[in-house]
C-alpha cells in the first residue's frame, strides 16, 4: 500500500526507511548490514525506473522522491499487489509520467497495480481495466480502452433521481463577493487555489463544486480571512479587503459555516451559549466595554436556541455532547446572527442525517432569498443541484468551467470535476 | 482485564467524593508506613495537624508557608488554564525577588508606602519580563514554552547566585567583615517591610491579603470579561479562537506575561513579608514554583481553591519542620507529605476516567487462534 500522505521517518536514510519492517532476512537480524540493504535498494531503483540515492536522507527528498521511496518500501517485501492511493496528487506533470512507466514495469513484472484517482486521463494512460466507485460502491467496471472521459465521467455522478430543485428565478440583487484572480497555498505550502475569480449577487446561491482536494477547502479559508491570499482581491460590496485575517473578514460581513465543525466551528469543551457569541462577544448586548453580561449571553444563546430548533438540555451543555445536526444548527444560528453579507459554507452536511441534512439547505435557502450572497462548497452533485443558482466547478485549484444550474447537465459537470476537457 | 476509559460525562459528586477518598486512602497508606517503623499513627496524626493549624502561632507559620504557594499557585493556574504550561513560576518568582529587592534598596529613605508600592510593581514586572521570553517565543516561534520556561528557572537560579556568592554586585552585602566570608544579600531598609496584621494571636502577612485579594480579581477577570473568555475559547481550541477573529498570539502573550507577573509578585512578597534581603539559599531551597504547579493541579486552576489548596499544603510543610527531631526522622516526614501528595494527585485519574472490569468470554478463542 502507498499511502497518499507517506509514512516515512524523516530523519532517516531511504535505505533504512525501506527495511523499516521487514522481518526476513536481512531485518531479522541483530545487526543492520547497511551495505547489503543500500546495494539492494539501488538494484531495485535501477530495475523501475525510480532514481533515488538510497543514502540520502527523507527530510532531503522531494515530495516525488520520497514517493518513490515508498514504492520502494513495497517492491522490497516483494509485493504482489501494489494500492496507490492518488499517487500524482504531489507530482509535477513530468514526475507523473514517470510514475506511470514505473507503473507499467511493475505490471509487466507479473506485480498487480490498483490505481486510485479521480483524474481521468490518468485513469486512461496508465490503466487496463478501470472500476467506478461511487458513494462506496462499485458501479461499474470497463476496459480503459473502451472507455472515454465522458463515459467514465457520467459513471461517476451517475443519474440520480432529480431532487427537489430550486425553482423560477430569485430577485437577484447586486454583487456582494468579488474574488479576482484569487491564489492560495495550501498547508504543505503548495499553491492550492490558482487565480480564482468568481462574483456573487445578494440572493444568489453559487455552488463550488468539485471532487475533494481540489482547492475548495483552501478557497473557503481565504474568503474567510483563515487563510492568506498569496495573489488577487477580494471584495465585498466593492470594499477590497487585505486577507488573511478573520476579525475584518467578520467585520466585512462575511459569514462562514467551516467544513470542520468541532474545533473550528464551535469550541467543543465551552457551553452552547458561549458558542452563539463566539463571534459577537465583543459587542453589546454579550459585553459591554470589557466586561461579558452573562444573562444577556444566556438569553441571547435561549432564544436563537428556540428560533434554530437546537435540541439540548439547556445553553450551559458543552458542545461537545451536541450531536452533528444540533452542532450544526448552533453554528447557522450564530452566523446568520451577525447579518450576513455573504454565507461562506463549506460542506455543511457533511456527517449529518437526512433530517439535518434537509434543515441546513432550508436555512441556506432562507437566506438567500433575505439577501445573502450564499457561497456553497461541496462535493455532492445532488445537494449542489438542488440549491445552486449557479455552479462553478473547481479542478486542481482552478475554477475551470462555471455553468447555469437549470441547463447544466451531471454528465457536463462530472466530466468537469475530473479534468476533462471544457465541453463546449 | 482491567480497562481504563475517558468519562464522557463528569458527575458533580465525583468532584467532591474523589479528593475527600484520596486523603483517606492517603492516610491509610500513612498508617501502614508509621506502623512499620515503630511510630504511633493516631498520635502522630495529632501532632501533624496540630503542628499545622492548632498550635499556639502555629498558623502564623502556616501563613509563611502558604503566602509563595498561593502567588505560585495562582501563577500556575492562570497560565494553565489556557493550555498554557508555564512551569517557569520558579524563576519568575526569583526574578520578582531579584526586582522588588533593588527597587527596595534604591528607594530606601522613601516614605514606607511608596517603596512598597514600588516593590509590588517591580516584582510583577521582572515575572512578567522573564516570562514574556517563552512567551513570545511560543507565540510568534511555536516555541514549546514548557521547555523553555523551565530552562529559564536554571538560568536565573544561576543569576541568584552570581549576585550574592560570586560577584560584588549591588544587592549583595559586603559591609563586615563577617558579610565576607558568608557571603549575603544586604539588608532591606525598614521602610521596606512589608505590614502584617494581628488577628486573634495569627500573623497575617501583607503578602497573604495581597493574594486573595488577586484571586478574587483573577475570578472575576476569568469568569467576566471579554479577555477571560478568549483566554477559554483559545485554551479550549485555538483554530476556533482564530475563527472567531481573536488575536491568539497576543493573548498567549498576555497570559503568559500576567502569569510570570503574578510569580514574580511572590518573589516580591518573599523580600518585604519574611526575608528582608535577597536570599538566593532560601528560595532555591524552597521550590516555590514547583509547589505552586501542584497546587494549581489540585485546585482545578480554580482561583479561590487555590487559595485554599495553598494554605492546607502551607500547612503541610508547616507541621513537616515541626515533627521532625530526634524520634521522628526527616525522611518521615517526607513520606507523609509524598503519600499524601500522591494520592491526592492519583486520585484526579479517576474524576476524568473509569476503570472497568470486565470478564472477556472471547479468551479462549483467542488464545486458540
Amino acid at each position: 500500500m502507498v499511502h497518499q500522505h507517506f509514512r516515512l521517518v524523516s530523519p532517516f536514510t531511504v535505505a533504512e526507511n525501506v527495511v523499516l519492517g521487514d522481518h526476513r532476512d536481512i531485518g531479522r537480524s541483530f545487526l543492520l548490514h547497511t551495505r547489503a540493504i543500500e546495494r539492494r535498494v539501488a538494484e531495485l531503483a535501477a530495475r523501475y525506473g525510480l532514481a533515488v540515492d538510497p543514502r540520502a536522507r527523507i527530510w532531503q527528498l522531494s515530495l516525488g522522491e520520497q514517493q518513490r521511496v515508498e514504492i520502494l518500501k513495497a517492491l522490497y517485501q516483494d509485493a504482489r499487489v501494489l494500492i496507490l492511493d492518488e499517487p500524482t496528487a504531489v507530482l509535477t506533470p513530468q514526475e507523473a509520467d514517470a510514475l506511470f512507466g514505473t507503473i507499467r514495469a511493475m505490471a509487466d513484472d507479473g506485480r498487480t497495480v490498483i490505481f486510485i484517482s479521480h483524474k481521468l486521463h490518468e485513469v486512461k494512460a496508465v490503466a487496463d481495466r478501470v472500476t467506478i466507485l461511487r458513494r462506496g460502491r462499485s458501479v461499474a467496471t470497463v476496459p480503459a480502452a473502451d472507455a472515454t472521459p465522458r463515459s467514465l465521467a457520467a459513471l461517476m455522478v451517475g443519474r440520480e433521481i432529480e431532487l427537489g430543485r430550486r425553482n423560477g428565478k430569485h430577485a437577484v440583487g447586486e454583487v456582494c463577493l468579488q474574488l479576482d484572480g484569487v491564489g492560495a497555498d495550501g498547508d504543505r505550502g503548495v499553491a492550492a487555489v490558482r487565480d480564482v475569480s468568481l462574483t456573487v449577487r445578494a440572493g444568489e446561491i453559487v455552488a463550488v463544486a468539485g471532487v475533494a482536494g481540489n482547492g475548495q477547502r483552501e478557497l473557503a479559508e481565504t474568503i474567510a480571512g483563515m487563510r492568506a491570499p498569496t495573489h488577487g482581491t477580494i471584495r465585498v460590496r466593492g470594499r477590497q479587503l487585505d486577507g488573511g485575517d478573520p476579525r475584518e473578514a467578520i467585520r466585512a460581513g462575511i459569514a462562514y459555516v467551516p467544513e470542520d465543525r468541532l474545533g473550528t466551528g464551535v469550541a467543543p469543551g465551552l457551553s452552547v451559549a458561549s458558542n452563539v457569541v463566539l463571534k459577537s462577544y465583543r459587542r453589546p448586548p454579550a459585553s459591554r466595554g470589557p466586561f461579558l453580561m452573562l444573562r444577556a449571553i444566556r438569553e441571547l444563546a435561549q432564544s436563537l436556541m428556540q428560533r434554530y430548533d437546537v435540541r439540548t438540555s439547556g445553553p450551559d451543555v458543552p458542545a461537545r455532547h451536541l450531536s452533528g445536526g444540533n452542532l450544526q444548527k448552533v453554528v447557522l444560528a450564530r452566523e446568520f446572527s451577525g447579518d450576513p453579507i455573504v454565507l461562506v459554507a463549506a460542506s455543511p452536511t457533511r456527517g449529518l442525517d437526512v433530517a439535518g441534512i434537509e434543515v441546513v439547505h432550508s436555512y441556506l435557502r432562507g437566506a438567500a432569498e433575505s439577501g445573502v450572497g450564499v457561497v456553497l462548497l461541496s462535493e455532492d452533485l445532488d445537494e449542489i443541484r438542488a440549491l445552486a443558482d449557479r455552479i462553478a466547478v473547481m479542478f486542481e485549484g482552478e475554477v475551470v468551467g462555471e455553468r447555469d444550474a437549470q441547463t447544466a447537465t451531471v454528465e457536463e459537470l462530472g466530466l468537469l470535476m475530473a479534468g476533462g476537457e471544457e465541453a463546449g | 482485564m482491567i480497562r481504563i476509559e475517558r468519562r464522557l460525562e463528569q458527575p458533580r459528586w465525583l468532584f467532591v467524593a474523589v479528593p475527600v477518598l484520596s486523603i483517606v486512602i492517603a492516610f491509610l497508606f500513612a498508617t501502614v508506613v508509621l506502623l512499620a517503623t515503630h511510630h504511633p499513627p493516631l498520635h502522630t496524626f495529632r501532632r501533624l495537624f496540630d503542628a499545622a493549624f492548632l498550635d499556639n502561632g502555629a498558623l502564623t507559620e502556616t501563613f509563611v508557608s502558604a503566602t509563595p504557594l498561593m502567588f505560585t499557585g495562582l501563577a500556575a493556574a492562570v497560565a494553565f488554564r489556557m493550555n498554557l504550561f508555564n512551569i517557569g513560576g520558579e524563576g519568575q518568582l526569583y526574578t520578582g525577588a531579584i526586582a522588588g529587592a533593588t527597587v527596595a534598596l534604591l528607594l530606601a529613605g522613601a516614605p514606607s508606602p511608596l517603596v512598597i508600592a514600588a516593590m509590588i510593581l517591580a516584582g510583577a514586572a521582572g515575572g512578567a519580563l522573564l516570562a514574556a521570553i517563552p512567551g513570545i517565543l511560543r507565540a510568534f516561534f511555536s516555541t514549546n514554552e514548557i521547555i523553555t520556561s523551565l530552562m529559564l528557572n536554571y538560568v536565573v537560579a544561576l543569576f541568584l547566585d552570581y549576585l550574592i556568592f560570586d560577584s560584588h554586585s549591588y544587592l549583595r552585602d559586603t559591609s563586615g567583615f563577617e558579610a565576607s566570608v558568608f557571603p549575603q544579600g544586604k539588608t532591606l531598609p525598614d521602610e521596606a517591610t512589608w505590614p502584617s496584621w494581628t488577628i486573634h494571636g495569627v500573623v497575617v502577612p501583607l503578602g497573604a491579603v495581597v493574594a486573595v485579594v488577586l484571586a478574587c480579581a483573577l475570578w472575576g477577570l476569568y469568569s467576566r470579561t471579554r479577555f477571560g473568555f478568549e483566554v477559554k475559547v483559545i485554551g479550549d481550541s485555538a483554530r476556533a479562537g482564530r475563527y472567531a477573529g481573536m488575536r491568539t498570539r497576543r493573548k498567549i502573550l498576555a497570559v503568559m506575561c500576567l502569569s510570570g507577573a503574578i510569580a514574580g509578585l511572590g518573589g516580591a512578597s518573599q523580600d518585604g513579608d519574611f526575608r528582608h534581603q535577597l536570599d538566593p539559599r532560601g528560595l532555591t531551597q524552597a521550590n516555590y514554583g514547583y509547589a505552586g504547579i501542584v497546587v494549581a493541579a489540585l485546585a482545578r486552576y480554580n482561583p479561590f481553591a487555590v487559595v485554599l489548596i495553598a494554605f492546607l499544603l502551607g500547612g503541610l510543610q508547616n507541621a513537616g519542620f515541626t515533627l521532625q527531631g530526634a524520634d521522628f526522622p526527616n525522611g518521615l516526614v517526607g513520606v507523609l507529605q509524598g503519600l499524601i501528595l500522591f494520592c491526592a494527585l492519583g486520585g484526579e485519574l479517576f474524576v476524568r476516567y473509569r476503570v472497568r472490569f470486565d470478564r472477556r468470554q472471547t479468551t479462549t478463542a483467542e488464545s486458540a487462534a
